[in-house]
């Protein structure tokens, strides 16, 4: 039996949706208030730390692979750069152009206006805070959840 | 041992003359006569019309100073990817 009391295991999952959810909201908002994809993408990646400290890592590596997380890390990296990359083709035609930047980013999803202070603004910039933080999200996660699981294995003493 | 603490020596007390100089040259506290603005005042007034962005910091992470930013997801991967490489062996 792995990890903490019981006690510690409900109340962790009872909070890690709400943990989440807040990360989310700040990589989606990323372009209007504090925060970004870097920021929002470290508070769901503790999120997911505070899931390997109460239930351990051996528990916790049966759920998910670090391959996996290493699958979306590298979906989130290319693209970021294939972003970049389509600057080249579009608009002002350079690296890292902002060729969205006064059309609608989520097209039939512009009801509530047009103006600042709306997600629907900013061209590239909500899709860049996206797939930087799903990138944080699993990078930063794979790196404890490898680390924990080593030093468990090393512990319990079947370490090659 | 005492070549590499000699070294150590050498090299510490060449950065402490640079940092010594680069605090010589930096201008008074609080005065801002001398300085270059330029570029914040570009950015501070045509951050909202250029990005559509109202986070200012995101509009020049992610767009003003893009190619800085990969770089940061570079170093980011970098980690992810040593990391889980050092640990391959105890994780089969």
């Amino acid at each position: 039996m792995s990890g903490m009391s019981k006690i510690v295991k409900t109340i962790s999952a009872t909070i890690l949706p709400f943990i989440t959810i807040y990360g989310l909201y700040i990589i989606a908002h990323g372009h209007l208030t504090p925060g970004g994809g870097f920021q929002g993408g470290a508070i769901v990646a503790s999120g997911f730390a505070m899931i390997v400290v109460a239930f351990g890592s051996i528990w916790t590596m049966e759920k998910i692979k670090e391959k996996h997380l290493s699958i979306i890390e590298s979906l989130g990296a290319i693209g970021f750069i294939g972003l970049a990359f389509f600057g080249l083709l579009f608009g002002a035609k350079m690296f890292f152009a902002n060729f969205l930047v006064k059309q609608d980013v989520i097209p039939f999803f512009n009801q509530i206006g047009q103006g600042l202070s709306n997600i629907n603004t900013a061209g590239l910039l909500p899709l860049m805070n996206l797939a930087v933080g799903l990138k944080v999200i699993a990078g930063l996660f794979a790196i404890v959840l490898v680390m924990a699981y080593a030093t468990s294995k090393i512990k319990e003493g079947t370490a090659k | 041992m005492a070549m590499r603490n000699s070294a150590a020596i050498i090299f510490f007390v060449i950065v402490a003359i640079f940092i010594i100089l680069g605090l010589l040259s930096i201008h008074p506290f609080g005065d801002t006569s001398d300085i270059n603005t330029s570029m914040d005042d570009h950015i501070i007034q045509n951050t909202q019309k250029e990005t559509g962005a109202d986070n200012g910091v995101t509009a020049v992470v992610f767009d003003y100073r893009g190619f800085d930013t990969l770089g940061e997801a570079t170093v980011l991967f970098t980690a992810v990817a040593g990391v889980i490489l050092v640990f391959r062996r105890l994780n089969k």
